[in-house]
């Protein structure tokens, strides 16, 4: 073969140099083409059809990736075009899920603020006809905290012994297929349905043991649907136990239970607050199980065991299908209470687990 | 898996296998493994419990139907002689979900990409944090704000796709209104579901094993194109269970939907016009005017949706375990 001439030679190094540093867009195309778009769209919206805030805002998304795709194929070539279209579209889809949160919450606050006050947080809906102004929240208030709270008694600690059973005896027991099945059965179960759930805490106490139909009994569904949530989440903590801890344990000759106990809990008691906290946070809003297995009320009722007995969901459902004025913008207010609760729940479980927390060795 | 090794027991008299087998049997071990094997026990117990159940107190309504159960739309169950079916439920049910997990899917598997690999590490646990709020807010919370505040808002969705997507039956408008639509409930059940979808997918995501990412980049690939081939297939099995694991909330999600949809039982294929209804918005708005059949009906349509559930779950459920078990790569 022939040496290359050195025309042929530069001419091979300038198509390596394309391939290799090829053309880029300057830095600031991407902020330049995003206010061309926005002022484009608004020149459409003035002169032609084009209106709306969200009409508006499409368009001005489609200059902006059309103008962008263009550009980029003609200067970096088909595949950072191809990149540059992933990008938008993937932080476009931040901004559409960010949209529904702040427009939930807003409209919560704005509506719920309109009606909230002591008297609002104090007195119960006793004798106010759903067409008055006034009345208030509290018998909603004691009933699910009531309610929430016995499920919690009950819920989280079945479902850490669920999750020791899982992590500490399942994986050395005879037969596995136990704890398989269990671990199986506790995924599937996070996914039933919460009416579902409602419908067979009736007919199973209601209909068949005869229990009347009261907080307790929605204490018995809010359970079901708290325990998986607290399974998985505590048994992902235990297995972040580290194992030299336990080892060190059985080494210094303590049984196997008490290093559970004093050991492997202990380290990672900060996770499982923090799981049963939002465990918790999810069964306060649940409404349909509520609705299926207690009793309304509009009165004060303390004793959870017996008679009708409020609860937050429940008193925004009624208020809300009342349809009257005061009676809906009582059941916004009711929704920023529930709301502000259950985001505290939230909060502060997410900070316990922010700042402490099982430490991976 | 945690095999720990079995705690030394006292020292015995000479035993064939010291330490393990000779290990004394303490009366505290026995009663913390009996209480926590309990405890799983009752779980099982719980589900075949509301299996049990439900179809026990179906059987007197399904008996005094006189209709077919599976192809009948209407639901008169305590009318004599009764009359009652879940053929309008299905159709509501299958196609609000449907709408959900169109609109959801992507956009949540978006979400999970941008937190995952698309922006800074300060701001993805920010974000992620924010998403998780998302499906903290109560289900009754979405419906409120749906009816309210957001239905006035898809007006203008409905008749656009009516002026312009009207030759296709499915968003022909006929009846120039354009609230508690099954399209507007399907949106609305799509935010709901976008965290559970997210989240999962998320996880799947940074699980991603580190040098299949940065063979890709090596070989000059951009972001794009390392997301194909090394994320996503990598994921695939993660992101079909998040999904399925979306479509059974929807599918089981009752209060936003019983506030968004009008109630009609019938099957409409105009998805932007007033009507529909699901299994779990049914049982919701028919439970307190119900009678004894009336009751046993609403039982045995939520049975059907816990079979269907159950089904999608388990599904779910296998895919992410067979995964588990040949991933290898880390």
């Amino acid at each position: 073969m022939a040496d290359l001439t050195e025309r042929e030679r530069h001419g091979s190094d300038e198509l390596l140099h394309a391939a290799l540093a090829g053309g880029k867009l300057p830095r600031w195309a991407v902020p330049a083409l995003g206010v061309g778009a926005v002022l484009l769209a608004f020149l459409l919206n003035v002169t032609t059809s084009v209106d709306g805030v969200a009409g508006t805002l499409v368009v001005a998304v489609l200059i902006f990736v059309g103008a962008q795709t263009g550009w980029s194929f003609r200067v970096e070539g088909r595949r950072h075009a191809v990149d540059r279209l992933a990008t938008t579209g993937v932080y476009a889809t931040f901004l559409i899920a960010l949209a529904p949160l702040v427009a939930v919450l807003a409209t919560v606050i704005v509506k719920g603020a309109q009606v909230i006050s002591s008297t609002f947080l104090l007195t119960s809906m006793r004798n106010v006809s759903s067409v008055a102004e006034g009345g208030g929240v509290y018998h909603a208030l004691i009933g699910t905290l009531e309610q929430v709270g016995i499920a919690a008694l009950i819920g989280i600690p079945l479902g850490i012994l669920t999750a020791i059973y899982l992590v500490e005896y399942a994986p050395s027991a005879r037969s596995r297929r136990l704890g398989h099945a269990i671990s199986f059965f506790v995924d599937v179960m996070t996914g039933v349905p919460s009416v579902v759930v409602g419908l067979f805490v009736y007919t199973a106490f209601v209909l068949t043991l005869g229990m009347q139909r009261s907080g307790f009994a929605g204490s018995i569904a809010l359970t079901i649907l708290m325990l998986p949530v607290v399974v998985r989440s505590t048994e992902e903590m235990l297995r972040i136990v580290p194992r030299d801890l336990r080892e060190a344990s059985y080494a210094l000759g303590i049984p196997k239970w008490r290093t559970i106990l004093s050991v492997v809990l202990p380290t990672a008691t900060a996770g499982i607050i923090t799981g049963a906290m939002l465990a918790v946070a999810r069964v306060a809003g649940e409404t349909a199980p509520l609705l299926l297995t207690t009793f309304l009320s509009q009165s004060i009722n303390n004793d959870p065991f017996s008679g009708p007995q409020a609860s937050l969901p429940i008193f925004i459902w009624d208020q809300f299908t009342r349809g009257t004025d005061a009676s809906v913008n009582r059941a916004w207010g009711g929704a920023l209470v529930l709301i502000v609760l259950v985001m505290l729940l939230y909060l502060t479980a997410k900070i316990i687990s922010r700042f402490t927390g099982v430490k991976k060795f | 898996m945690s095999t720990t090794l079995e705690p030394p027991g006292t020292p015995a008299p000479p035993v064939p296998h010291p330490g393990i087998k000779g290990a004394a049997v303490r009366r505290g071990d026995r009663l913390f493994v009996g209480l926590s094997r309990g405890a799983g026990v009752l779980i099982l117990v719980t589900m075949a419990a509301i299996a049990v159940f439900l179809i026990w107190k179906s059987i007197p309504g399904l008996q005094a139907n006189t209709a077919n159960f599976f192809t009948t739309a209407e639901w008169f169950p305590d009318q004599k002689p009764s009359v009652f079916g879940i053929a309008a439920l299905t159709f509501g049910t299958l196609m609000t979900a449907g709408i959900a997990m169109l609109l959801a899917v992507p956009v949540g598997v978006g979400i999970a990409l941008f937190i995952a690999h698309y922006a800074s590490r300060r701001l993805a646990s920010t974000l992620g944090f924010v998403t998780d709020l998302l499906a903290a807010v109560p289900s009754i919370i979405f419906g409120m704000w749906g009816i309210q505040y957001l239905t006035p808002h898809l007006v203008g969705l409905g008749q656009w796709l009516n002026d312009y997507l009207g030759f296709i039956p499915l968003f022909a408008n006929e009846a120039g209104i354009y609230s508690r639509s099954i399209l507007n409930a399907g949106i609305v059940l799509a935010i709901m579901i976008l965290p559970t979808i997210s989240a999962i997918t998320r996880e799947v995501f940074v699980q991603t094993p580190r040098a299949h990412i940065e063979a890709a980049l090596a070989l000059g690939a951009t972001r794009w194109e390392m997301v194909r081939m090394a994320i996503f297939p990598f994921s695939r099995p993660g992101m079909i269970s998040a999904s399925m694991l979306g479509l059974g909330r929807a599918l089981g999600e009752t209060i936003a939907v019983a506030l968004m949809l009008s109630a009609t039982y019938d099957i409409n294929i105009h998805i932007t016009q007033p009507g529909g209804i699901t299994f779990a918005s049914n049982i919701a708005l028919k439970w307190n005017e119900a009678g004894t059949i009336g009751l046993s009906a609403l039982v045995a349509s939520g049975l059907v949706l816990f079979v269907i559930t159950l089904a999608v779950n388990m599904a779910a459920r296998l895919v992410i375990a067979r995964r588990a078990e040949f991933s290898g790569a880390n």
